[in-house]
């Protein structure tokens, strides 16, 4: 026999109320996402046959660092979004699901900042 | 019993995909192959800030036939990703979603992928200044 009342057992199931966030997230960030993507893209292809210098003080410059650094924000933040969806879907087993979805995020958050650094130090002449 | 007459969802190995389903799992495939290749793109970065030596060996790596290659697929699952991406925003907008419309709208994603992937290699082979 359970102590338990049956609103006991009922409480904290469901959704957690925050979905609309994370939906939305991901429409801003693609948003966001469609000029700095196409615009970083051809800007490394116009640079793939330059020497050192040029691509240094090409990225490194104030517009292009700051759009790049916007990109990496933009982009690994959709990324987390996108495959904490896939997760959700296709993993059933809760424990293996959150450890992904972590596991996944705190990677996610290494590279980006990593990336952000390398953008700074190459900015800022380090 | 009446159970034999009831609706079954598709045998998913004998059941060719419609276009507009194929291009879903390949949305969220090529994701997925994003996230995980923005460690190229960190790589890249990285080597840029390391200076010019570690520049120099990540230009030749890049340069080679498989750098090249993970490039193109880079590029590829970018470009997909981006036209099929912004189909869902226009369908998030609550347009496009008569059957005629995805057919077409799924065309259309497949040559904007195709016409930008080329568009960046030609930026790279043909107007790239310097060598």
């Amino acid at each position: 026999m359970s102590l338990r009342s049956p609103l006991g057992t009922a409480k904290g199931l469901g959704s957690a109320k925050d979905g609309l966030h994370h939906w939305w997230a991901q429409r801003v960030t693609a948003i966001a996402l469609i000029p700095l993507t196409v615009l970083f893209a051809f800007q490394v292809a116009l640079l793939s046959m330059s020497d050192y210098k040029t691509v240094i003080d090409c990225i490194g410059s104030p517009w292009s660092s700051a759009l790049i650094v916007s990109l990496i924000v933009a982009a690994f933040y959709h990324a987390a979004l996108g495959m904490q969806v896939i997760y959700e879907d296709y993993i059933s087993n809760k424990a293996i699901r959150i450890g992904a979805i972590m596991t996944t995020n705190l990677m996610l958050f290494l590279l980006g900042t990593a990336a952000i650094i390398a953008v700074l130090r190459i900015a800022l002449g380090g | 019993m009446s159970s034999n007459n009831r609706p079954l969802s598709p045998h998913l190995d004998v059941y060719r995909l419609p276009l507009s389903a194929l291009l879903s799992i390949v949305h969220r495939g090529t994701g997925a192959f994003l996230s995980i290749g923005s460690v190229v793109l960190v790589w890249w970065l990285m080597a840029l800030a390391g200076g010019e030596a570690s520049f120099a060996s990540a230009q030749s790596f890049l340069g080679s036939f498989f750098g090249r290659l993970i490039l193109l697929g880079w590029s590829f699952a970018l470009f997909f990703h981006l036209a099929n991406g912004i189909r869902h925003l226009v369908w998030d907008a609550g347009y496009g979603f008569e059957k005629e419309a995805v057919e077409k709208s799924s065309l259309v994603v497949i040559a904007a992928a195709v016409i930008l992937t080329l568009a960046v290699w030609a930026a790279a082979f043909l107007f790239a200044a310097g060598a």
